[in-house]
């Protein structure tokens, strides 16, 4: 079953800068797929049509059956941005708590989802912390946690690990994989790392610039349990320079 | 002549103190004694000065007459207090404040008054609203409601400004953050802008604060009833009780400290998690 379709769709925003032209893709249920190419390719613009953040201008899509603003209206994504973007003034546990609360959740359910998202995250005992308090990495996973909160099936991840270091980022990467697995969700990341994508997608969308379009979709024939390991091995290794060349094949 | 030198040695000898003090006490209690130290060091200071140099009653009278006054014409202190600080600047101050939140509130959803009124404010809190005192007594009366009114329109625009500026301050994550929650106008006010907001909404009451004291002082120069602090400056002055004169300037200058302590109280409580409040 689709969880997400594209038909024909572009966006152009004002002063003719085209940002998305004429992209086709569909994406099934517990898939989790990358989107990679240079800046300027409109693979944070096709997420943030999905999350109806941004209206196309044209062409058609679907979000679990519904328009973007049906799905939207239904909550039916968990967004990450590139930044944590948790407000200040709330706890951590208060920031993962805001979308239980929004959605008039009651405090005792909402309690314990949020003790379990968190500890999901391995931010068990940091939930009395202020977002200040902790590390860029710590504030990227509260940032995940708050989208796991309220369990919607699709989860949208705009360069979520962008700007940590390698080691923080292996970690997180490595759990975003056994979170994926344990909860069967449908995952759209954007990324700028050839490695991120190949280690962790069952599908890689490379796009390419000007106007923003989709150069080719890549499966990933490696085995859904993926120990850091992995990226060493050969295979690993193929995926990783199909990408390079579908890359390197789009800019022109 | 002995009472001048004293006054010098006095003046050395406690700033000697207050040095070893800041040296040796620890940071908290150096933060208080130390301001406490230097405040009865200039009180004293001047006290030996009026006294050694035979300083004229008119120009300025000894720091111990102005606190006998103190306590002496405490009464009648007290009803000029709340004449003017209670009734008039407290009134005007809420009134004032709580006007420009609630047309802020309104201007954060219509970029037509947003437009409108900012410019507009920015002029009128440039303008010296007392002038607009007398104008102020024809309409509401001699009473402390005209004091009132001119404090409104004194706070009313710079709290404004604050506000807008407060109601704004979300960042586009935020927002779209919000969005993707499905979240309603309200829910977005309550949870979102309002506690953004927070930090200058505080910073917009704490420079009303004098403002209302000015204008509800300043005020009472243009008619007023025969009570308030304005008023007894006024009087006082004719009739060359500088003493009193003195006193009033007293209760309004530890009124207005007190006001100002308890907004930074209340800040530090309501916005711990601004960069600036962050320990």
């Amino acid at each position: 079953m689709s969880v997400v379709t594209a038909e024909g769709l572009s966006l152009t925003f004002p002063g003719d800068v085209q940002a998305l032209k004429g992209v086709n893709l569909s994406i099934d249920a517990g898939e989790f797929v990358s989107f990679i190419g240079p800046s300027g390719c409109g693979k944070t613009t096709f997420l943030r049509v999905v999350a109806d953040l941004e209206k196309p201008t044209g062409g058609e899509v679907r979000v679990t059956g519904l328009s973007p603003e049906e799905a939207r209206m239904k909550r039916a994504y968990g967004y990450v941005f590139q930044q944590p973007g948790l407000l200040p003034w709330r706890t951590v546990e208060g920031n993962v708590r805001l979308p239980l609360a929004l959605m008039g959740q009651d405090r005792r359910t909402a309690d314990q989802r949020v003790a379990s998202v968190l500890k999901m995250v391995e931010l068990d005992g940091f939930g009395n912390k202020y977002p200040w308090q902790l590390s860029g990495g710590m504030q990227q996973r509260a940032s995940i946690a708050r989208a796991l909160a309220f369990d919607a099936e699709l989860l949208l991840m705009d360069e979520p690990f962008g700007a940590l270091d390698e080691i923080v980022r292996d970690r997180l990467n490595d759990q975003l994989l056994d979170l994926w697995r344990s909860t069967q969700k449908t995952v759209l990341f954007v990324t700028h790392s050839i490695p991120e994508a190949v280690y962790l997608s069952t599908k890689i969308v490379v796009m390419s610039p000007r106007p923003g379009r989709i150069a080719k979709v890549i499966d990933n024939p490696l085995p859904s349990d993926r120990p850091l390991e992995v990226r060493e091995s050969t295979e690993f290794l193929s995926v990783a320079s199909d990408v390079r060349n579908a890359l390197r094949e789009g800019m022109h | 002549m002995m009472l001048v030198v004293s006054a010098f040695v006095l003046w050395a000898g406690l700033w000697a103190l207050n040095i070893i003090l800041a040296r040796r006490l620890s940071e908290q209690h150096a933060r208080i004694a130390v301001p406490v130290i230097f405040g009865l060091t200039l009180v004293l200071v001047v006290e030996l000065m009026v006294r050694g140099l035979n300083v004229s009653f008119v120009i300025l009278p000894k720091p111990s007459e102005m606190v006998v006054r103190l306590f002496t014409s405490y009464e009648m202190l007290w009803e000029d207090f709340a004449q003017t600080i209670l009734k008039g600047a407290l009134t005007g101050y809420i009134v004032g404040c709580g006007a420009a939140l609630m047309v802020a509130f309104l201007a954060s959803w219509s970029d037509f008054l947003r437009r409108g009124l900012l410019p507009l404010g920015n002029f009128v809190a440039a303008l010296p609203v007392v002038g607009l005192a007398p104008i102020m007594v024809m309409w509401f009366g001699f009473g402390w409601e005209s004091k009132a009114a001119i404090v409104v329109s004194m706070c009313f625009f710079p709290m404004l400004v604050n506000c807008v500026q407060g109601l704004a301050a979300t960042n586009a994550i935020e927002r779209d953050l919000f969005k993707t929650y499905a979240a309603s106008p309200v829910q977005q006010l309550g949870l979102l802008r309002l506690p953004a907001a927070m930090p200058f909404v505080l910073n917009g009451l704490k420079v009303c604060t004098p403002l209302a004291l000015i204008g509800a002082i300043v005020a009472e120069f243009f008619g007023s009833p025969s009570v308030g602090m304005g008023f007894r400056i006024k009087t006082s002055v004719g009739s060359l009780s500088l003493d009193l004169v003195w006193a009033e300037i007293i209760v309004a200058a530890i009124a207005g400290t007190g006001f100002f302590g308890l907004l930074l109280i209340i800040e530090r409580s309501l916005t711990f998690w601004h960069p600036s409040q962050r320990r």
